[in-house]
């Protein structure tokens, strides 16, 4: 398998990480689950640095943000299925 | 042409990018051990007297309080092979604060890394009071107050005794040791979304494969737990232990954050690093946090700061700052000798008595910053790597620097020692 562009923890997941540097809006993804080595195919949107999530779904504004199989807080707008999901779109659920 | 100096925003090419070659290639076993394959491996290390190993073998001059740093760095200077571990506290301190101070400074004098201690104070009762808590260990110790000799005439007297406890250590014999010996530390720092992916599992499955052995682990970070609480404590050996670890969280909720918050934690946790690395919750920086404890292992006991661990071999939890100075200080002193450190952006800590190995997947921070890291897990990124292949090149570094390899934080002189303040002095 070539080297994957974008990570994902779990199926359930909403979120997957860019794994590296210099990711262009328009890259055809290639995109891993690491818990099953599974794989699929997903065009990045933007501009992606690495490290950096990506919604696998459309999310809507209010929708819970999954990854690892948990929550990791909420959308504070509507995010497309191939856009950057960071603090300007997300934040935490605890304060 | 003005002399004032500008800061350098670092935009401009690196020169000096990527570590030595040795530093980078930290390769993975053919094919990926399993726990039973590490039942006869040893490490070269010193047996102190009550039975411990370490792996190094400092001579310390341990100051008592802020005042003392000056004598102690005098000695220091003059006797080599000695090392001054000065520090900001020590005066008018009272109540579990005080009590964190002692612990913490006995705790760093009796750690097995550590062969003998030279003890400068400025007045001789606490003094003797850090004396005589290293001392149970049966290890060389002296303790001198400053009040009624002044610094000249008591760094002349702690010289002598320097010299001779170094000349000392320096011929005290290795032998081999049980890997089951180590008691091997964890706290992540600059974390990303790739600490959680790579070099946090990749620690996880190092203490999946050696705690079955009989080594002691530790993990802490109390406020960086916060999102996966809930994991957390399903993850205690028993019902007890998760009670008394849930009382220590809650407790860091309510009696900090709650007192002492302006808005909210979102100024620091996570932090402008963690967030420049992609992470945008504390949920999802906690979670990737708790991957450093694996899968297997259940923590046995939830412990005090700088408390040495009591109930036998296996993994413990430690109620810690996340800072990481702080919180690697406060394992040191609970006597752990290797430090495993996962970093995604790049913190460049050490410890002045543990040997902090540094762990890191981003590749980004491999080609920028190479030289402070000492294990490279980039492959799991790029599926070259698996996690228990990680786990095995992490253990390869622990035992390479337990027989003497120099951690990229020891070679690049990194030695901080950040004592645990709760609150104001009197």
């Amino acid at each position: 398998m070539s080297a994957p562009q974008l990570l994902v923890h779990e199926k359930k997941d909403t979120v997957g990480v860019v794994v590296v540097e210099g990711l262009k809006a328009g890259t055809d993804m290639l995109c891993v689950v690491t818990h099953d080595n599974s794989a699929f195919h997903l065009t990045s949107k933007m501009d992606v640095p690495i490290g950096h999530k990506v919604a696998l779904t459309d999310i809507k504004a209010g929708d819970t943000i999954w990854k690892y199989g948990q929550d990791i807080g909420i959308a504070k707008a509507d995010i497309a299925k191939g856009e950057h999901v960071h603090i300007h779109n997300a934040k935490t659920k605890r304060w | 042409m003005s002399n004032i100096a500008m800061f350098h925003a670092q935009t401009a090419p690196n020169p000096f990018r990527g570590g030595a070659p040795d530093q980078l290639i930290t390769k993975a076993t053919p094919k990926a051990l399993a726990s039973a394959d590490y039942a006869n491996a040893t490490v070269r290390g010193w047996r102190r007297e009550n039975g411990r190993v370490g792996v190094r073998n400092h001579v310390v001059i341990l100051p008592l309080d802020d005042l003392s740093n000056a004598a102690c760095e005098a000695v220091a200077a003059h006797v080599k092979g000695t090392m001054a571990l000065p520090h900001a506290y020590g005066r008018l301190q009272f109540g579990e604060d005080l009590e964190i101070h002692f612990r913490t400074l006995i705790g760093i004098g009796s750690n097995p890394n550590v062969a003998a201690v030279v003890v400068i104070g400025i007045e001789d009762q606490w003094t003797n009071r850090v004396v005589e808590g290293i001392a149970k260990t049966g290890k060389p110790v002296v303790g001198f107050g400053i009040e009624l000799n002044g610094d000249i005439a008591t760094v002349a007297k702690a010289s002598y005794e320097a010299k001779r406890f170094v000349q000392w250590a320096n011929e005290l014999p290795q032998e081999d040791c049980p890997i089951s010996d180590l008691w091997i530390s964890t706290k992540c720092g600059e974390s990303d979304t790739t600490t959680g992916l790579s070099s946090c599992p990749t620690v996880g499955n190092m203490y999946d494969k050696l705690i079955p052995h009989g080594i002691y682990g530790v993990f802490g970070e109390t406020s960086e737990i916060t999102g996966a609480e809930h994991l957390c404590k399903e993850r205690a050996a028993t019902p007890e232990v998760a009670e008394k670890w849930f009382k220590m969280w809650k407790s860091y909720q309510d009696d900090v954050i709650e007192a002492h918050k302006t808005d909210d934690l979102s100024d620091s946790q996570p932090t402008k690093g963690n967030i420049a690395g992609g992470l945008t919750t504390i949920e999802e920086k906690a979670l990737g946090n708790l991957e450093k404890i694996g899968r297997e292992c259940r923590y046995i006991d939830a412990l005090e700061p700088a408390e040495a661990p009591a109930k036998g071999p296996g993994l413990y939890y430690m109620d810690t700052s996340s800072a990481a100075a702080e919180c690697v200080t406060l394992m040191a002193a609970a006597g752990y000798v290797i430090h495993t450190f996962p970093t995604g952006q790049g913190n460049v800590i050490g410890n002045p008595i543990v040997p902090v190995i540094k762990i890191s997947g981003n590749p980004r921070t491999i080609r920028t910053m190479g030289e402070h890291i000492d294990v490279d897990v980039s492959g799991v990124l790029r599926r070259e790597m698996t996690i228990p292949e990680a786990g095995d090149a992490l253990i390869d570094m622990i035992v390479r620097t337990a027989n003497g390899r120099l951690t990229a934080a020891e070679s690049l002189g990194h030695r901080e020692f950040v004592m645990t303040k709760l609150y104001r002095s009197a």
